[in-house]
């Protein structure tokens, strides 16, 4: 019986630590697939099944019905269905790259560079971006105000700016990109609907697209700085010893070295641009709609229709689980590694 | 941009932030190599300069204002803190920071006990290491903050007194996230061993938070359904039929945290998987072979190796977790009054009823408090890589 609570080697649990841990595991693994079993369930029912009690099995516990598959998918709601899918399909992957590209050579820039923005320079740049909202608010021409602003700041930064010696580094800077994931989206949102409506850009793919880079930014900014900084630097001498320029250094070393990195953030970016709610609520009216906002929009006057909320809700999770089974490898192979290495 | 000074070509030593020195000459000269630097990140610092802080300075002049509409379109009037006031001392105040009870002993002894705690914490700065102005500045503002804060929570949470969205968002945080850790850890130092079939658990384990925030809202409000969910039989069974959580305040706030931490354990478990599986199994090896049992090993070896990968985790969910907002909104609409309202809903709600200045201090407000955590933690970070260098 003693065998039964030795475990085999490191890392290989006893008998009973393996039956104990199976347990736990499997407890978890139900919480986590029963409200899922739940929603597809959800997804054959008509109301008058919804409202009068649960039914948990189909043929058993109620007839289930196509009902809400059909409305959704050829019925009256498909072609909005199909529209907000496909938008979703257009934003999320297209911002997810965009994001990868501008993040990860900052990213690399951050770890292989080193920086020295001067105080004095950022104060006199947020001191004429200030003017420069303020002049723009008071009535005055965006183009004049920005070109006085600019103005102003290239004089100022040749005067008061070189007073002031003390520079931040690079770690300041990261900090930074990555602490503009702490803005509430809703501080940010009402300036930014105005903006896109200034410059007639609402309801449009830009305006998401744009929205979402820049959200999403900071993540990939952080990832692919931790990744990249366990490259080690010694490839990179070798090639600039024999003549190599940075970008080609950049684009036939490094980047091949982090592509494992490279997919699993872009990976990541993709789950959060494609579930991204708030910023498509104001952002888009009509014609850009995705489908967090159909999903809300199942919310009715007479209740919440449930079931196409299920269908809806499904549908959307098909593609992401996809995602989820080829991330669980690339994080268990080292996405992380850089992040964890500390 | 002449902010940026042209970089110089000295590679980073990461690990010890030293420029090495490169090892050849002036091979590298070109204007276009010069540039590099520049060019590589001057891309997302403008998108972040246009897109982050434009936004954030122009909030901040919106809440110092009140917004009317008007003829051709909106218009706002400077009125100065008007909005802030209202949030503090004025009809906002019970909504943002509660309703407050009176002084009872229990009160008094904890809020003593956290004035001692951060009594102690300053003296040993102090006396112990050697004193700066900023920081100095920083842990008088941390003390003034946390006391101010233990103040409004042990006076709002028990007796007569309601929280506010201010204490209410604080409570999703930090039990959430405490929470979410200690299931994260547990679940992954489990799938670490090697059992048959883990890779079927970790895939399943990281479902919960591909789902889309506002699906999953809404999948909770079905599950939490007394009349018509699934659990509907159990409640029944254990006498709670009429019991309808939605109008408990604390019921209400159960469920949403149960709904946060089933949402957002995942992203705990798969950092936490990586960085259990990146340990090198020497030391552990080693520790075995001297006699060490688990519990030891986990105390000596495994704990200290993920602490800093831990507290970086901790710093980004935290930072998420403030703005928490479809959880409330769907499952209880913020009731029962306001007791479930977060802070991202309450300016929400402000912004609903067109009182965009109003929203705009309720969101400043919250910045303000996440940068005040961050700051906390990002210090905290800094001050373990420090001893551990």
């Amino acid at each position: 019986m003693k065998r039964w609570f030795q475990s085999k080697s490191i890392n290989t649990p006893s008998p009973v630590g393996a039956v104990l841990s199976y347990l736990v595991l499997g407890f978890w693994a139900l919480l986590i697939l029963f409200p899922l079993y739940w929603l597809v369930v959800t997804s054959f029912k008509i109301s008058s099944q919804v409202a009068e009690g649960p039914f948990y099995i189909p043929f058993v516990d109620f007839q289930p019905s196509l009902d809400a598959w059909k409305y959704i998918l050829v019925g009256d709601l498909s072609r909005d269905t199909i529209r907000n899918f496909s938008n979703t399909l257009i934003v999320a992957p297209a911002s997810a790259l965009i994001a990868l590209v501008l993040g990860a050579t900052a990213a690399y820039a951050l770890v292989r560079f080193e920086y020295r923005p001067r105080v004095g320079a950022i104060w006199t740049f947020i001191g004429c971006v200030v003017l420069s909202i303020v002049t723009i608010s008071l009535g005055v021409p965006w183009q004049v105000a920005l070109a006085v602003s600019a103005a102003v700041f290239i004089i100022l930064l040749q005067t008061i700016g070189r007073q002031f010696k003390r520079a931040l580094g690079n770690n300041d800077i990261a900090f930074w990109m990555i602490s503009q994931r702490m803005l509430p989206p809703v501080a940010v949102v009402i300036p930014i609907y105005i903006l896109f409506q200034r410059l007639h850009l609402l309801d449009t793919y830009a305006a998401l697209i744009i929205t979402y880079v820049t959200s999403n930014l900071p993540i990939v900014i952080w990832l692919m700085r931790d990744y990249i900084s366990t490259i080690p630097v010694e490839l990179e001498e070798c090639a600039s010893i024999d003549g190599a320029s940075r970008y080609r250094i950049f684009w036939s070393i490094v980047l091949p070295l982090a592509v494992p990195g490279l997919v699993a953030t872009f990976l990541f970016v993709l789950v959060f641009t494609w579930n991204e709610y708030l910023l498509a609520l104001f952002l888009s009216s009509a014609k850009v709609q995705t489908l967090p906002l159909t999903i809300v929009a199942q919310n009715a006057t007479r209740g919440p229709q449930w079931w196409n909320m299920s269908v809806l809700i499904l549908i959307m999770i098909v593609p992401v689980i996809v995602i989820a089974i080829v991330l669980e490898r690339y994080i268990t192979r080292g996405l992380l590694i850089g992040a964890v290495k500390g | 941009m002449s902010g940026l000074e042209a970089p110089s070509y000295k590679i980073m030593n990461t690990k010890t932030e030293e420029p090495q020195p490169f090892r050849l000459h002036s091979v590298i000269s070109t204007v276009a190599d010069r540039m590099a630097g520049s060019v590589f990140i001057l891309p997302t610092v403008l998108a972040l300069l246009f897109l982050s802080i434009f936004p954030l300075i122009a909030s901040l002049y919106v809440s110092l204002a009140k917004f009317d509409i008007a003829p051709g379109g909106f218009k706002l009037t400077l009125v100065g803190l008007d909005n802030y006031k209202k949030l503090f001392v004025g009809s906002e105040g019970t909504h943002f920071l509660g309703k407050f009870a009176s002084s009872t002993p229990l009160t008094w002894v904890v809020f003593g006990a956290v004035v001692i705690a951060l009594a102690i914490f300053l003296a040993r700065y102090l006396l112990l290491t050697r004193v700066s102005i900023s920081g100095l500045i920083g842990r008088i503002l941390l003390t003034l903050g946390l006391g101010t804060l233990t103040w409004m929570l042990v006076h709002t949470l028990w007796n007569e007194g309601r929280l506010g969205t201010a204490s209410t968002t604080l409570v999703y945080v930090f039990v959430g996230i405490f929470f979410q850790y200690i299931l994260g850890l547990s679940l992954a130092m489990l799938t670490v061993q090697r059992l048959p079939g883990r890779r079927f658990f970790r895939v399943i384990f990281l479902l919960p938070m591909m789902i889309t925030p506002v699906g999953v809202a809404y999948m909770f409000r079905m599950l939490t359904d007394t009349s018509k969910g699934p659990f509907t039989p159990i409640w029944q069974a254990m006498g709670l039929g009429d019991f309808s959580w939605v109008n408990n305040a604390w019921g209400a706030r159960t469920a949403i945290l149960i709904g946060d931490v089933w949402q957002w354990t995942p992203f705990m478990f798969i950092v936490l998987v990586a960085a259990l599986e990146s340990q090198p199994t020497e030391p552990i090896e080693a520790a075995t072979v001297d006699g060490a049992n688990s519990w030891q090993i986990f105390q000596h070896i495994t704990w200290p190796a993920i602490l800093p990968v831990s507290m970086t985790l901790i710093l980004i969910r935290l930072i998420e977790a403030f703005k928490i907002v479809d959880l409330p909104n769907v499952m209880t609409n913020g009731g029962p009054g306001t007791a479930t309202q977060s802070l991202t809903y309450h300016a929400f709600i402000n912004w609903r009823a067109l009182n965009i200045g109003g929203s705009a201090a309720v969101a400043y407000m919250l910045l303000f408090l996440v940068t005040f955590f961050a700051m906390i933690f990002v210090n905290l970070i800094r001050q373990r890589t420090v001893e551990t260098l």
